[in-house]
């Protein structure tokens, strides 16, 4: 039957099977995925060898790219912080509690998986200005400056963390809690010593998810970051600017160390996730 | 016996999520209609039927509605290969799929300037057959496709994975073809989920600004999407006008959430039942 098929039949199926269409499937999502996205990416690589290794350092190490190096990775940093905490927060409260308004509440999470960038960056940039809504009983200034790419990094983190965190905290088992109530841990104890080292790896990945997401975020940030070299400049911004001046291989240069700093998110991600599945698992 | 908080600590958690949310998420919502609407209904009208703004619109609604259906045929395809067969290769074929949510929007843009673009790999070529990509409506499009294309595939996989292949196994051997086991049996069980991953790829198909804002060039008028449309407007200070427009954006976005939830109930009904099915 369809060990007759195609090539990929042949050549890849591990078992038989009397359903029709791999060849079919998997030939046209191959073809799909080489076309947009892995031939495309792979021009990146192959035009940074336009450059001897020396330029390559040094376009990626100029004082204005390291400057925004540090802010990218440190604001981004911040803001899956910020989100680790709060998004804890509102997802035990999601799980655990009644309140009017929840049902909302809940679905206004995915808010900025919804909301275009470009639009929450112009509100934001709106709010924190110094005669905004919240701006102007700050004492000291939002927009235009690092903190307010910080909040903008905050935004968009914030529902990776609640989406990846809900799941776990739903499947906690109500008998471990009682077992510990009922050898007298207090509910602090119960919350620190049980719940917590349960919930903490999916913690880990959905504040890893924030902070990788964040890594590349442009939209939102370059409204309220006022772009001023060397102190609110992201690294995404840099690759365009480079572009403008039909500086190819410097944006390529600039985009490829974004790359790997991606591609190693992802890897940690996926360790991350394989982790929580065999703690999840174990219990 | 303590399995619960005590009320003070409940409230205060109950109103740390909610203070934080209404900081971060609800002031921003509120925040676009309230500047949209500030100089009142006529400048909001004007914001919205002005030429620019409406050719920013039709070519929105052009770029998503060629990206969204391709992603919709590439989903399928994908999550048909893997979760009815198994065959070598399938976890690097899963982490494929997943790239695109990992690489800065940005880039997304530059890879197709640097294969498209004058000084690409094609771009001499092109100028000599005066092709168009970059700077036109095919790079847009292919700059939506490139942040959009996990989103269906992602929705379908783990239900498709839930339910088995027991149905049309049982289609097959009473007789059915390909098509007929996929139209019949297979699109029935993931109707909702399939709906779910077009209104969350159309979305961001609709509201991308990083990768489109790259290879569009922003010739007014003629490559500029509504979020690209809003940025110029706005850097020109016509805030309201711009906040006219994003209200457009935002109102996509309530639509969408409000649909995702109503389907994410249905789909929470499928997965229910392919799991009693599966035991």
């Amino acid at each position: 039957m369809s060990r007759t098929g195609g090539l990929f039949s042949r050549a890849l199926l591990r078992r038989h099977t009397v359903l029709p269409g791999f060849d079919l499937a998997l030939g046209f999502a191959l073809l799909y995925i080489s076309l947009i996205v892995l031939i495309p990416l792979s021009a990146v690589f192959l035009k940074t060898f336009t450059l001897s290794w020396a330029q390559f350092f040094d376009t990626v190490t100029t004082p204005r790219v390291v400057a925004s190096y540090r802010l990218t990775f440190g604001a981004s940093f911040a803001a899956a912080l910020l989100n680790a905490f709060f998004g804890l927060i509102v997802a035990w409260v999601l799980v655990r509690y009644r309140f009017p308004g929840k049902r909302v509440v809940d679905a206004l999470v995915d808010l900025p998986f919804a909301l275009p960038t470009a639009v929450a960056g112009i509100a934001l940039t709106a709010i924190y200005a110094q005669n905004g809504l919240i701006g102007q009983y700050l004492p000291f200034k939002v927009s235009y400056t690092p903190l307010g790419v910080w909040v903008a990094l905050v935004f968009i983190g914030l529902p990776f963390v609640v989406r990846t965190l809900q799941p776990v905290l739903e499947d906690v088992s109500r008998e471990l809690e009682e077992a510990a109530a009922t050898l007298g841990a207090s509910r602090w104890q119960t919350f620190s010593k049980v719940i917590f080292p349960i919930v903490a790896p999916a913690l880990l990945t959905g504040s890893a998810l924030a902070f990788a997401r964040a890594l590349g975020e442009y939209g939102s940030v370059i409204f309220i970051a006022g772009n001023m070299p060397m102190v609110s400049e992201i690294t995404p911004l840099l690759i365009i600017t480079k572009l403008e001046q039909y500086d190819y291989a410097g944006a390529t240069a600039i985009a490829v160390v974004m790359l790997v700093a991606s591609f190693v998110m992802l890897l940690a991600i996926n360790l991350l996730q394989a982790w929580a599945r065999k703690r999840q698992g174990g219990l | 016996m303590a399995t619960t908080e005590p009320a003070w600590v409940r409230w205060t958690l109950i109103g740390a999520a909610l203070a934080f949310m209404t900081l971060f998420l609800f002031v921003p919502l509120v925040t676009v209609f309230y500047e949209a609407l500030k100089k009142g209904w006529d400048v909001y009208v004007a914001a919205i039927v002005e030429p620019d703004a409406l050719s920013a619109v039709k070519l929105t609604l052009i770029a998503a509605g060629i990206s969204v259906p391709l992603n919709l045929a590439f989903g399928v395809a994908a999550a048909w290969a893997i979760t009815k067969f198994d065959f070598r290769g399938k976890n690097l074929l899963l982490t494929l799929i997943d790239l695109p949510f990992s690489v800065s929007p940005v880039i997304a843009g530059l890879i197709y300037v640097l294969v498209f673009g004058l000084q690409g790999w094609f771009g001499e070529w092109m100028r000599d057959h005066d092709l168009k990509i970059i700077f036109a409506l095919p790079g847009i499009v292919l700059a939506t496709v490139f942040v959009t294309f996990p989103f269906i595939a992602r929705e379908l996989i783990p239900l498709m994975q839930a339910q088995g292949i027991e149905q049309e196994e049982a289609a097959r051997v009473l007789g059915a073809g390909g098509w007929q086991i996929f139209w019949r049996v297979t699109l029935p069980n993931i109707k909702w989920a399939l709906l779910y991953g077009v209104i969350l790829c159309n979305a961001r198909a609709m509201g991308e600004f990083g990768a489109v804002s790259v290879v569009s060039g922003h010739i007014r008028g003629q490559t500029n999407t509504l979020p690209l449309h809003i940025e110029i407007v706005y850097n020109e200070y016509q805030f309201a006008a711009a906040f006219a427009v994003a209200s457009l954006l935002a109102s996509l976005a309530l639509v969408t959430l409000l649909l995702k939830y109503v389907i994410e109930q249905r789909v929470k009904g499928q997965q229910r039942q392919a799991s009693d099915r599966g035991g």
